[in-house]
């Protein structure tokens, strides 16, 4: 098995005011695959995306990462675009931040952004685009840069159901291009088990991991995924785990 | 119909107002210096019109000149104050300090230093120091304002300190700019008038020398005459200063 890309290993964060946010926790992350963390809310999920992404420093434990700067995007549960540039600028910024030619920038941005089904919304400001669009140019931001590792913190959560089906099929049809590792933190069980190939399940916080669970079948998903014994097995299974692991901690 | 009615309350109010302090001081003769009728202030307004706006255009350019110095100053100090913490607590006490002062408890001291040939100068640093916070203060909360998720974007893609500033804290600034700036402006022509007031000589002939001039001859029809005239002044300036606002806003947000 190929080394991994990002390693946590026994981290725990401690903050000053809040006590313990998380740990000890430790998950390692291969290349190309994708992971789901699942968790009640206030578990640390995002703590733990944070400590991937390499934004935020464990108070013990270490943090093995064979991605470079660079190399790893995040999505944050908003948009987070800037409400003064276009759609393009603001795929653009990754690249001109690491100091890619502004010309050379805007044109891969205006790729990214056709891949994400935005072309022609490139002169659009934030404002102008609606909540699914504003994702999908979050998106073409995170991909902008090719990544080795894709980290979304719940980034589907304030959008409505059926926006959100097609968004985890485009992250999926996405991730086949160019196969990045994705690490994405949800606490729908439903979506965790359509998208990752693996859902590791945490417990309430200070979160440790409960448990691993595989999904198998075919990614990108095929038409009709839900309705396999697969995916209810799964389901149930990160059901199950979820509700052991908030009475663990209780 | 309604909207008529609501655009016309106002003014039927004052229409009203009017007419009672006009047959007030027909009915009851009191005398002009005491009280003026209204009628008396319109012909005052009526044959000073040209140097009742050239006083006012004094008053004006000279809130104007120190509102552009202000905001030159403000938003150089918010910079740096931005960039270092060190510097936050530095300043931060000293710009209070600044803010409560009554502007007119140290006009004897500035007209003193801008020597007596120069009570422009004076007035122009008076108004100077009132326009300075509203800018600063909302200069400084500005730069802190931006979208903490977008700050770890720029911490993820490695920028620079002034990638950072130029392109993350000063856009997302622009709005407490906006609005800083705007209430400046207002109190720049405030600072203007009450320091006219303390330089009381006619150094620099604007709306509050004139009210002050026509006061020590006892013409009071000039005087309110002269109230009116910065009263529009400052309606206009406050209706151009939101309209500019809501422009430049639209601008920022591109809606």
């Amino acid at each position: 098995m190929a080394a991994p890309v990002v390693a946590l290993e026994a981290v725990e964060v401690d903050y000053a005011k809040r006590g313990r946010a998380l740990g000890p926790f430790s998950l390692s992350i291969a290349p190309g695959e994708i992971v789901a963390l699942v968790g009640p809310s206030g578990c640390g999920k995002s703590t733990a995306l944070r400590l991937l992404a390499g934004l935020e420093q464990p108070t013990r434990g270490t943090v093995t990462r064979t991605v470079g700067q660079g190399e790893t995007s995040v999505v944050f549960q908003a948009p987070t675009l800037a409400p003064w540039m276009t759609a393009v600028a603001n795929v653009a910024l990754p690249l001109e931040l690491s100091g890619t030619a502004k010309k050379a920038a805007r044109d891969r941005a205006a790729q990214a952004l056709a891949r994400v089904g935005l072309a022609g919304a490139e002169e659009a400001r934030p404002a102008q685009l609606s909540g699914g669009m504003a994702m999908r140019a979050s998106l073409a931001r995170a991909l902008v840069t090719e990544p080795r590792l894709l980290l979304l913190d719940e980034p589907f959560a304030a959008l409505d159901e059926i926006t959100r089906r097609s968004l985890a099929d485009d992250v999926l049809k996405l991730w086949r291009e160019t196969r990045p590792a994705i690490v994405f933190v949800t606490h729908n069980v439903e979506e965790a088990a359509y998208m990752a190939a693996r859902v590791a399940v945490m417990t309430r916080g200070p979160g440790r991991i409960a448990g691993d669970i595989a999904v198998g079948g075919h990614l990108p998903r095929l038409i009709g995924f839900r309705a396999t014994p697969e995916f209810r097995e799964a389901a149930e299974a990160v059901s199950d785990l979820l509700l052991k692991g908030s009475e663990m901690a209780a | 119909m309604n909207r008529v009615l609501d655009i016309l309350a106002p003014f039927a109010l004052i229409a009203l107002l009017l007419a009672g302090w006009e047959i007030a001081c027909k009915v009851t003769g009191v005398p002009a210096y005491f009280l003026p009728a209204p009628s008396d202030v319109a012909r005052a307004l009526a044959t000073d019109t040209m140097s009742l706006l050239q006083a006012a255009w004094n008053t004006l350019s000279v809130a104007l000149i120190s509102l552009i110095i202000a905001s030159v100053v403000a938003q150089g100090i918010a910079l740096l104050v931005g960039l270092s913490p060190l510097m936050d607590r530095a300043v931060r006490p000293l710009a209070s300090v600044l803010q409560v002062t009554p502007v007119v408890a140290i006009a004897p001291l500035v007209l003193i230093w801008a020597g007596i040939d120069h009570p422009e100068r004076a007035i122009i640093a008076l108004a100077v120091l009132v326009a300075f916070f509203p800018i600063f203060s909302g200069a400084v909360t500005g730069l802190k304002a931006a979208d903490p998720d977008l700050e770890r974007l720029f911490d993820l893609y490695g920028a620079s300190r002034l990638q950072r500033v130029l392109r993350l804290r000063l856009p997302s600034a622009v709005p407490f700019l906006l609005e800083g700036h705007k209430v400046a402006a207002g109190l720049a022509v405030i600072g203007a008038v009450v320091a006219e007031f303390g330089a009381g000589s006619g150094g620099v002939r604007g709306l509050a020398w004139r009210i002050l001039d026509a006061g020590n001859k006892l013409q009071t029809a000039r005087m309110i005459a002269a109230l009116v005239v910065l009263g529009l002044m400052g309606v206009v300036l406050h209706a151009l200063l939101e309209r500019a606002e809501r422009i430049g806003l639209a601008w920022w947000r591109g809606r």
